[in-house]
């Protein structure tokens, strides 16, 4: 069982990570993007962005990095092997484009039992270098139980 | 800048779709990509070993796949806003013939005020939904 008392804990930002023009089109590949501001640099500056512009749900590879904070924290007591995604949400406030060095800040919105399962929702924020809101990432882990 | 006409819309018209194979080279390229290396999405033996009926695809990677039809039909990656999931049944991925989801994208509101359009997008894998509540905002 998920530790309830980890409700409303923040979790320490994560290290910068640079995202780079090839992870974008390489993401985006993954995700059968066709979109030409994914791998085109000249198409997503001709959409009036400053560099390639990553897929909708590439936030995920920041947030990944908070959820290993957590994962590892003891004090969360989560079994990663019962894990199973319930949902996820990414909400921009612009998207994530090629050079923007990201970290994030990870906060346990809430800790609900079902049965013999646990639900924990997390809420990242995603910031950019100048420490403005990128994106909110809200996901919630189904911890199954023994 | 888009083309969409928001004058021109309406709730419950469909705006696309696509049918996406998801092969086992798929899901290992998604993990690459994602950094997502838990072998429930490419090892038989593992799935097996935790009670999987077999090799699973990332939810992550069916949620990124939905997307991409009202991506194309914004013309715009950068203007979805807001999209949201919730992940309601696992798409297992057969090692010789893979698994094809099928995603349908329709107007689920439009919002005028702030000039967004939400698209709902129903994405299944033989005939089951795969995908819930799957909801796109669009910023025109």
């Amino acid at each position: 069982m998920v530790n309830p008392n980890v409700q409303g804990k923040k979790y320490p930002e994560t290290a910068p990570y640079l995202v780079g023009r090839e992870k974008v089109r390489e993401f985006a590949n993954a995700v059968f993007s066709t979109n030409p501001i994914n791998h085109d640099l000249f198409a997503a500056q001709a959409a009036g962005y400053p560099d390639l512009v990553a897929p909708p749900t590439f936030a995920v590879l920041i947030q990944e990095r908070s959820l290993h904070t957590v994962i590892a924290d003891p004090e969360a007591d989560i079994d990663f092997s019962r894990v199973v995604h319930g949902d996820q949400r990414f909400i921009h406030k612009r998207p994530i484009v090629a050079w923007d060095e990201l970290t994030s800040v990870l906060e346990v919105d809430s800790v609900k039992s079902l049965g013999a399962h646990s639900m924990i929702t997390f809420k990242t924020e995603i910031l950019d270098r100048n420490k403005n809101l990128v994106c909110t990432a809200i996901s919630t882990l189904v911890v199954r139980g023994e | 800048m888009t083309h969409i006409n928001i004058a021109g819309l309406e709730v419950g018209q469909e705006i696309g779709s696509q049918s996406f194979h998801f092969t086992r080279d798929s899901l290992v390229r998604y993990a690459g990509a994602s950094g997502d290396f838990n072998p429930i999405h490419y090892r038989d033996d593992f799935a097996k070993a935790v009670g999987l009926d077999g090799v699973l695809a990332h939810g992550m990677l069916t949620m990124g796949a939905a997307v991409q039809v009202a991506v194309n039909w914004a013309g715009d990656a950068g203007k979805v806003i807001d999209y949201g999931v919730r992940f309601t049944k696992p798409v297992f991925v057969d090692a010789n013939t893979g698994a094809d989801v099928l995603v349908i994208g329709k107007v689920g509101s439009i919002d005028l005020e702030n000039n967004t359009i939400r698209i709902d997008l129903s994405a299944s894998c033989a005939e089951v939904a795969v995908l819930g509540k799957a909801q796109a905002v669009i910023q025109l």
